[in-house]
């Protein structure tokens, strides 16, 4: 069983894609290595420092005093409410666009090739089976991606990435998916998480830290996931981390969860 | 009243050609605040013949419409917002909807348990329920308002579980079968995958399983319509509080009754012998489990009444419970092989289900009264059956709501009236009122403002099955009445098994 490493061997930021929504996070520098002797029966981690980020404004960058003033107005007259709603519009249209399956190249190509120009248009990286590095997005098109075409994809490091529910749909067919990194996606809610049931034979690392939208109704559909070793959790909007902690455990035997500790040391037992 | 305006009574005011004493003319002053904060706080509602432009103040509806809405449940609200969201024109057309308890008290829509699936055999059911799902999921896209919170609907995403007893097999695959060509995620299960699944379901008497993966779950019905109504409200529908009882038209001309329309409808105030008649061009009838009832009532000839809409109140509970160790977080909405079902709300150990009873043990529509018997005889024994954990259980609260039952084949009926032209009905959906609402309401709209069905085809849903006496029956429903009689000495056995312990 090969080693999954995720946000590659060196300890660097992955390049903003312009058409970003938010800013971005740094990647989470976790290294999940199997121990040294052969095939791994534990998994062990290594975090190193995660850098705090306020994840309550995902607003766009622009959104200057400009923008603020323009809401201010809104409330006031009709043409601003009108043009706001126009720019809300316009926003969602492109985030659709950005979304959009590749038909062409899955029908040519074959899904992993497609899932793999999908990832890195949207600004997250890719991995592939037998490949050493991961692909980082470059802002041009890659024409080594076709090369890769009878390798199935192995990592998907989606961090940050505007990645919606009809994004997913060119996801949710990769056979041999193995880790899968959704930290901190804006538009990843509980619906995109029930998309993902088909990568329930191969996923074996998931992270949902830090999604704004993600709620424990969510979490709730991970149960498909039997392979699932290494989940994270943490900075999730909960309302009972402690419990869903419990139930997750529950539900996943065999995987390490993390994030969602309990505040205040667990009482002794005897008491009630 | 007389007072507040400064002026004694009866008394005139004579002019004093010398400028007023001081300790006077704070005296004024005073009253001048005085009779200006009376005016301002007698702008009560009623009170008054100028309101500040945007309050509504007068309860009555306006006398003319375009469309009138009879019902402000889900289906009248989204009949109601795709009116408005598929006009050509802005403002175009008035649209009032006309509900007649504000309160929701006995509404179908916020007592449902608020599940939606896509597991039926019907194609129409199963595109309706794909719609309201799509719905559903883009929900801040269509009923978003800008500068308000974003709509929360709480969706769970955990899927529906339908248990089928061997000689029920067949037809579940068939099922399964022409929902998989409808394009819905469903996975047959046989019972060794449902324990390895779900070890906390006893798989005795289960043949086969289907399991929906995707858009199937249970939301908050409440949310849905407080953001349909507040998204068509900022888009222009006006609501009122009334009751619609007769409806008035013109005599017809002679033997031909092609001309006959609907010319006005009376909406009774609340409390009131008063009414309104509101000339209105189309009517809606989305009154739900009243829709019978409000063409009956109503002061149409006989011959237009031709054939009875089938639709009546029955009622249903949901009874909620507590069990400590039942199952987890992957515990599906399950519909077992009884009828009886159950589903998991929240996370701290609560469920909440029940069962439709069969035909002759019908409970009596008149009131909401929960008979809590029904709980402890028969929906308990048969989930205790099939989920083990729930022989200890702890029962909590329950309510009772109606199904607006379609007694001919109880499916939804949606369409216009065979001869009155302006007549649209959108009810009788027995039990999947609050999944359809959405799909129903677009349909209902594009039939308004275009004329023809465009995005969903529920042309087989009309009127015309009812004429001609054909009914469309639904082969998945939580209303297995076969199944009720199979179960006698099974029951009593478990009946006494939980009387000595």
């Amino acid at each position: 069983m090969e080693p999954v490493t995720w946000g590659g061997a060196q300890s660097q930021c992955i390049p903003v894609h312009p058409n970003a929504l938010c800013a971005p996070p740094f990647p989470p520098h976790v290294e999940v290595a199997a121990p040294p002797g052969g095939v791994a029966s534990r998994w062990r981690l290594r975090h190193t420092t995660w850098l705090a980020h306020d994840t309550s404004n995902m607003a766009a960058p622009r959104a200057g005093l400009a923008h603020r003033l323009l809401q201010g107005l809104s409330r006031w007259f009709y043409d601003a409410e009108a043009a706001l709603d126009w720019a809300q519009r316009l926003r969602r249209v492109r985030l659709h666009r950005m979304n959009a399956t590749h038909v062409y190249l899955r029908d040519i190509y074959g899904p992993n090739v497609a899932a793999a120009a999908l990832t890195l248009s949207l600004g997250g990286s890719v991995r592939f089976e037998g490949q050493e590095q991961w692909l980082r997005p470059q802002g041009r098109w890659q024409p080594q991606l076709l090369q890769l075409r009878s390798a199935p994809v192995r990592g998907l490091d989606l961090s940050a990435c505007p990645i919606t529910y009809s994004g997913l749909e060119s996801l949710a067919s990769l056979p041999r998916l193995a880790l899968l990194d959704l930290s901190a996606c804006p538009h990843v809610d509980d619906w995109a998480l029930a998309r993902l049931h088909a990568l329930g034979p191969s996923l074996r690392a998931l992270s949902l830290s830090r999604c704004p939208r993600v709620t424990e109704r969510g979490l709730a559909t991970l149960h498909h996931f039997r392979e699932l070793r290494y989940l994270d959790v943490s900075g999730l909007a909960v309302p009972n981390p402690g419990l869903l902690r419990i139930l997750l455990e529950e539900m996943l035997p065999g995987c390490h969860i993390v994030g969602m500790e309990l505040e205040s040391p667990p009482s002794p037992a005897g008491t009630t | 009243m007389q007072r507040a305006l400064g002026c004694p009574r009866g008394a005139p005011q004579t002019h004093h050609p010398l400028p007023r004493p001081p300790s006077e003319l704070g005296l004024s002053l005073r009253r001048l605040g005085q009779t200006l904060q009376d005016q301002l706080s007698a702008l009560g509602p009623g009170t008054g013949s100028w309101v500040p432009p945007g309050a509504t103040r007068d309860p009555r509806p306006p006398e003319e419409a375009d469309v009138v809405v009879v019902g402000g449940g889900v289906v009248g609200w989204s009949v109601a917002y795709w009116l408005k969201a598929l006009e050509a024109r802005r403002h175009g057309m008035r649209v009032l909807v006309v509900e007649r308890d504000p309160t929701y008290s006995q509404a179908s829509t916020v007592l449902s348990a608020g599940g939606i699936r896509q597991q039926f055999s019907l194609p129409e059911n199963i595109r309706m329920s794909r719609f309201s799902a799509s719905f559903l999921r883009n929900i801040n896209e269509h009923l978003g308002v800008l500068n308000e919170p974003p709509v929360d609907i709480q969706f769970q995403p955990s899927g529906y579980l339908f248990l089928a007893s061997p000689q029920d097999a067949d037809g579940l695959e068939a099922t399964v079968k022409v929902q998989r060509e409808e394009g819905v995620q469903v996975m047959l299960l046989s019972p060794t995958q449902l324990k390895e699944k779900f070890p906390w379901i006893d798989t005795e008497d289960v043949a086969v399983a289907s399991y929906g993966l995707e858009d199937e779950g249970w939301f908050d019905p409440w949310t849905l319509l407080t953001a349909l109504r507040r998204k068509a409200m900022s888009l222009g529908v006006l609501s009122c509080a009334g009751e619609v009882r007769a409806e008035d038209m013109m005599p017809p001309q002679g033997p031909d009754l092609l001309s006959a329309r609907i010319k006005r409808v009376h909406v009774y105030m609340q409390d009131s012998l008063e009414y309104q008649p509101v000339t209105c061009a189309i009517v809606v009838n989305a009154a739900g489990a009243w829709a019978g009832e409000l063409l009956e009532a109503a002061g149409l000839p006989e011959a237009l009444c031709q054939p009875p809409l089938p639709i009546k109140p029955r009622k249903r509970y949901v009874f909620s419970w507590h069990c400590h160790d039942g199952p987890g977080l992957s515990c599906p909405f399950l519909i077992d092989t009884t009828g009886a079902y159950f589903r998991r709300e929240g996370i701290g150990g609560n469920y909440l289900g029940g069962m439709s009873p069969p035909e002759e043990e019908e409970p009596d529509p008149s009131d909401l009264s929960v008979d809590h018997n029904y709980f402890q005889e028969q929906v308990w024994p048969r989930l205790a059956r099939r989920v083990p954990a729930f022989s200890s259980l702890r029962p909590g609260s329950s309510w009772a709501g109606y199904y607006d039952h379609n007694s001919f084949d109880r499916n939804g009926v949606v369409g216009p009236h065979p001869r009155l032209p302006n007549l649209f009905v959108a009810a009788g959906f027995s039990g999947h009122g609050l999944q359809h609402g959405p799909a129903a309401g677009r349909a209902v709209a594009e039939l308004v403002l275009k004329g023809q069905y465009e995005t969903l085809d529920l042309s087989r849903l009309g009127w015309r099955r009812l004429v001609q006496g054909e009914p469309l029956m639904e082969a998945l429903h939580e209303e297995q009445e076969a199944q009720h009689k199979v179960f006698g000495k099974g029951l009593l056995g478990v009946v006494t098994a939980l009387g000595k312990s």
